[in-house]
């Protein structure tokens, strides 16, 4: 690993600040960053921790009813604290990786990251989260913009995400079991304003949302309006862990999972 | 360089390091705690798992200068002053939860977080726990058994 000036800023301004110079870059949790440091993907000159910022942790409900969670909030306490809020969002967060990463990784570097098969990237599209930064607020539906790009900008960090919380809910993996990771994962559910399915782990263009099954859910929402549906497998990944039809079979059978987790 | 401050096993300890020094290199090769260890270096195996203000981490994928401030366990820190195994480490003697060892510090300490949070877990909650755990020997069997007698429940003797 190349060396750099590691900095702890204790608030927002003082983090946007120490980012604004050459070459730095946020640290949240380290869990993906550090092993592409070790493996010199990456060369910032200044680490800028955001792990010091109290006004980037925690979980709370607004005025509208969403849950917000700030960006440098980790997987554990999203897991325990959100669990009375937004049950399914609870139990995603408790599902990545394991104790140890959850402990670390935080929700605003898994969201920046985008990695095709995480986890909280359905969880925002399904929703139809906001996803704040310390310029602007940016819905999930432009967020998301292929495997492993974002909107966002150089020295942009996410702050905060707002949760809309859906009537009926669920994540469901089907994990990796070397990594842990999805190798199909789908966010299903039945918001106020309609049903929205958000898929990771298979498509090439990384999390997307599977507008057929979205319609059919709206037409009936139950694991039998899916009977018979999977999307293509043009465009699905294939490498050594599953073929793109066994990704595109998977996504159909995960998603009729996910409806019936919902109940 | 830089300095970081830190409570190792209830000491206040302080060291020189990079930026890039991470925990468990501070804690080997500063401090001498070498209980703590590398398997893999990428994240997967757990060999390296301490504790962080009581949470489990892995501590080759922390920054030292991360920790400032923070009080870390390592297993060095678990048996009593008078050297008297903790329950998991007994259990783990009792039940053969070790063949070469070298997976053992991460299991204890991830076991003794899991216990803490969930005096009584499930057979399944265990292995569960343990997803970021790897051991090349044991099978995991009498790992598992041997937290689940540390938690006070039944279990078949050890053969
Ligand atoms: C063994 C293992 C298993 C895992 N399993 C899963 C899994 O099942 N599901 C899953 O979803 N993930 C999994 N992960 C990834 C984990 O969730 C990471 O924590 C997460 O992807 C990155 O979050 P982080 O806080 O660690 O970010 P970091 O590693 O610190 O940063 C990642 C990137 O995001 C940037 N960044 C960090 N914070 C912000 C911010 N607030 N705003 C803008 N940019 C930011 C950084 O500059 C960097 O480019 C796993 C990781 C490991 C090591
Ligand atoms: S050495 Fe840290 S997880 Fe393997
Ligand atoms: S006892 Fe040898 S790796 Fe677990």
């Amino acid at each position: 690993m190349y060396d750099f000036e590691f900095v702890r800023p204790t608030s927002l301004e003082a983090a946007i600040a120490a980012l604004a110079e050459e070459d730095a870059q946020a640290l949240g949790g380290g869990q993906t960053l550090i092993p592409s440091l070790k493996a010199r993907l990456a060369m910032p000159s200044v680490l800028v921790s955001l792990a010091g910022i109290a006004e980037m942790t925690g979980v709370c409900r607004d005025d509208e009813g969403r849950v917000c969670i700030g960006g440098a909030t980790t997987h554990a306490v999203v897991a325990r604290e959100a669990a009375a809020h937004f049950p399914a969002l609870a139990a995603l967060a408790g599902q990545i990786g394991d104790p140890a990463v959850r402990t670390r990784g935080t929700i605003g570097g898994s969201l920046a990251n985008n990695d095709p098969s995480a986890c909280y990237p359905p969880a925002a599209l399904g929703t139809g989260a906001e996803i704040i930064t310390n310029r602007r607020s940016i819905g999930a539906d432009d967020f998301f913009q292929g495997m492993f790009a974002t909107a966002l900008d150089e020295g942009e960090i996410i702050t905060e995400v707002r949760f809309p919380v859906a009537e009926k809910a669920a994540y469901v993996k089907f994990a990796q079991p070397a990594s842990r990771f999805a190798l199909v994962g789908v966010f299903a559910a039945r918001m106020p304003d309609g049903v929205r399915v958000a898929v990771t782990g298979a498509s090439e263009d990384g999390v997307f949302r599977w507008t057929e099954a979205e319609e059919a859910l709206s037409r009936e929402w139950s694991p039998e309006a899916l009977t018979g549906l999977a999307p293509g497998s043009d465009g699905m990944i294939g490498d050594l862990h599953a073929s793109p039809e066994y990704r595109a079979h998977l996504v159909g059978v995960v998603t009729r999972r996910a409806v019936e987790a919902a109940g | 360089m830089a300095v970081v401050s830190m409570i190792v096993n209830g000491r206040e300890v302080s060291a020189e390091v990079e930026g890039r020094t991470l925990l468990v290199e501070v804690l080997r090769e500063g401090l001498g705690l070498t209980g703590t260890h590398v398997g893999c270096d990428t994240s997967q195996c757990g060999a390296c798992i301490v504790h962080v203000d009581g949470a489990p981490v892995k501590a080759c994928a922390m920054f030292a200068l991360e920790a400032e401030g923070h009080t870390v366990t390592t297993i060095e820190g678990i048996a009593g002053a008078d050297g008297a195994l903790s329950p998991v480490q007994a259990a783990f003697k009792e039940h053969h939860g070790l063949q070469c060892g070298f997976c053992t510090p991460g299991m204890v300490m991830a076991a003794e977080a899991l216990l803490k949070e969930n005096p009584k877990p499930t057979e399944h909650e265990v292995r569960e726990y343990l997803e970021g755990n790897i051991c090349r020997c044991t099978g995991y069997h009498n790992i598992v058994k041997a937290i689940l007698a540390a938690s006070g429940q039944a279990v078949s003797a050890p053969v």
